[in-house]
């Protein structure tokens, strides 16, 4: 998603002594080294946060890892959500985690993408509690299976409804009417 | 088609993913069995205890519950979905209805989630103005919560003693933005309007009265034998566990853990403020409620501090690609008319990228996450709404727990309906 990030302000760039830019490299660093640098793909600060995009096969580990990890101690699952883009091939859906180490207030946003057919990521229910929840909205709204969960059900749309409407096909306007085209209303 | 094949694809995979791993589902049973005496119980959806739609179904012993199983959602209003369809400052009034006990602060947290978006600099003076609106926000919000759990523990009398004051807080709303619930106040860049001279002189009348009747109600409550009872060590959590659980806010530092946003990612000028963060020690029903109390007065702390304090200068940011230009000029500038039908039509310039921010709202933290393909409308938009994070604790808190301590423990809580479904 490197063209997401293009336009970050100047001052955010230049900020070599600034101590969040240190800090994400303390984090970066640590990253690289219990998980190999191998494991990151797309490293990028936008406005300040490091994000990072890996496999759905490593993420568990990765977030496990970080979990267990006492130097910087990301124990704090602020919040994971899906997303869906249609255009890329083979990797229409996504998931955004964002960590947070509450003792060295610094935040991680990991990333990763898989194709729609085959929406399988491991649940992350066995580390965080509060994942439970998060999981069932990502697999309400977009279908995204997660094997593991003790719940896996609908959340917060009725059981019987047979879509996940938070796909991008699914548009919000009604998809008869002619005079409200995207060109004049919405995206 | 390709549509229906994907759909197709994903439901063979969620069946045989469903078949592989046996749904452990906690739902309890609805038979009642009169052989072990259990009973099924529905707290909710429209129990008054639970101060909006949710529902809980409950198993019994009698007094004692053994499981529940909460079912949200009645009155999801999918705000993700529609805010991939409007302009940003559309967008304002679906944060609203989130947490609508106190609107401002959601309200607040949007516009500098979108001003950071777009690396737009917000003078000083809009910025006190907003820490002045959020701190009343957040003492209203908490009012609701204290005085609503006087209530489920049969003391009406604070809750109409403080529901007064709310209504005063409600008028300073109305003067500022014109509205009082919904309040859809300030604009990405600033505020709407400077505080007007009826405004300052509502606000500062009532943080002259408001005190005696706080302390009033913090004498009719804090030690009151009755009201003890009902409260200690009820609905307990460990601070681990609420950790785990992603605990923010209140509920949070009433288990012992000094987390607040205000503190930790200052916003909004939050550092030049003089103010303490109260912590509990056993997360009980007791300590939230002596948490937001304390809270109700750091808040005015730092109310006081931004009005004695609060620099001149303009109420909003110099950026006509984004802020409105006034009504008047539209008529009579070429300029401001261009700048104008192209902010209502949503054609202002947003540039690609993503963008995570959060404020300390009533509840805890409050995050948006916007990702911006450049369009006029975000391509993603996620709430972090703190109640639909930590509501999922609340089986687990009162296992084991009576019917009536369930209550007060969900009423401590203080779960906002609109927040938890969003």
């Amino acid at each position: 998603m490197a063209e997401q990030n293009e336009s970050i302000p100047a001052q955010e760039q230049a900020a070599a002594q600034d101590p969040a830019a240190q800090k994400n490299a303390q984090l970066l660093a640590l990253l690289h080294r219990l998980f190999g640098a191998d494991a990151f793909t797309d490293v990028e600060e936008p406005y300040g946060l490091l994000t990072a995009t890996t496999t759905r096969e490593r993420i568990h580990d990765i977030i496990a890892g970080l979990q267990q990890d006492q130097e910087l101690q990301l124990n704090f699952l602020t919040t994971m959500c899906g997303m869906h883009w249609p255009e890329k091939e083979g990797q229409e859906l996504g998931m955004v985690y964002h960590l947070h180490s509450l003792t060295q207030n610094i935040r991680l946003r990991l990333k990763i993408f898989f194709p729609i057919t085959d929406p399988v990521v491991p649940t992350l229910t066995d580390l965080y509690s509060t994942a439970n929840w998060m999981e069932r909205e990502a697999f309400d709204f977009f279908g995204i299976i997660f094997p593991g969960h003790p719940n896996l059900i609908r959340i917060l749309n009725v059981e019987d409804m047979d879509y996940h409407p938070m796909r991008r096909e699914y548009a919000l306007e009604d998809g008869t009417r002619e005079d409200k085209t995207d060109l004049f209303f919405g995206r | 088609m390709a549509v229906n094949d994907t759909l197709e694809g994903t439901h063979k995979i969620i069946e045989e993913a469903r078949e592989q791993q046996p749904r452990i589902n906690p739902l309890a049973p609805t038979v009642n069995d009169f052989n072990q005496e259990l009973t099924t119980l529905n707290l909710g959806p429209t129990h008054p205890a639970t101060h909006g739609i949710f529902q809980n179904i409950l198993q019994m012993d009698g007094e004692r519950i053994i499981s529940g199983v909460p079912t949200i959602g009645y009155i999801h209003r999918a705000f993700e979905k529609i805010a991939e369809r409007r302009p940003f400052y559309q967008i304002t009034p679906l944060t609203d209805r989130m947490n609508y006990c106190s609107s401002p602060i959601n309200n607040m947290g949007w516009h500098m989630t979108v001003e950071k978006l777009l690396g737009v600099e917000v003078p000083k003076r809009a910025q006190y103005m907003r820490v002045i609106l959020m701190e009343l926000a957040r003492i209203t919000d908490h009012l609701i919560c204290n005085g609503i759990l006087g209530v489920d523990t049969g003391a009406f009398t604070g809750f109409l003693y403080l529901m007064d004051e709310r209504e005063k807080v409600y008028e300073i709303y109305e003067e500022v933005s014109g509205a009082r619930l919904t309040t859809n106040m300030g604009r990405v860049g600033g505020m709407e309007r400077d505080f007007t001279p009826v405004a300052l002189q509502k606000l500062r009348a009532w943080l002259k009265s408001f005190p005696a009747v706080m302390q009033e109600f913090e004498k009719m409550f804090n030690r009151n034998r009755i009201f003890m009872d009902r409260v200690v060590d009820v609905g307990g959590i460990s601070a681990e566990r609420a950790l785990n659980y992603g605990f923010t806010g209140p509920n949070l530092r009433a288990a012992g853990v000094d987390y607040d946003v205000r503190v930790m990612n200052p916003y909004s000028s939050y550092q030049d403020f003089d103010f303490e963060i109260p912590v509990g020690t056993k997360g009980d029903t007791y300590d939230r409620f002596m948490v937001r109390n304390e809270e109700i007065w750091q808040s005015l702390r730092i109310i006081n501090q931004a009005l004695e304090n609060l620099p001149e200068g303009p109420y909003h940011a110099d950026a006509p690609h984004y802020y409105l230009p006034p009504k008047q000029a539209v008529y009579k500038n070429m300029e401001a008319l261009i700048y104008h039908f192209k902010i209502v039509m949503g054609e202002i310039e947003a540039p690609v990228g993503e963008v995570y921010h959060s404020v300390e709202g009533g509840n805890g933290e409050l995050g948006f996450y916007l990702v911006s393909d450049g369009g006029r409308t975000p391509y993603r938009l996620h709430f972090r709404r703190p109640c639909f994070i930590y509501y999922q604790a609340y089986t687990e808190m009162v296992v084991g727990q009576t019917l009536s301590d369930a209550i007060v423990t969900l009423s401590s809580m203080n779960v906002i309906a609109g927040e938890l479904d969003a």
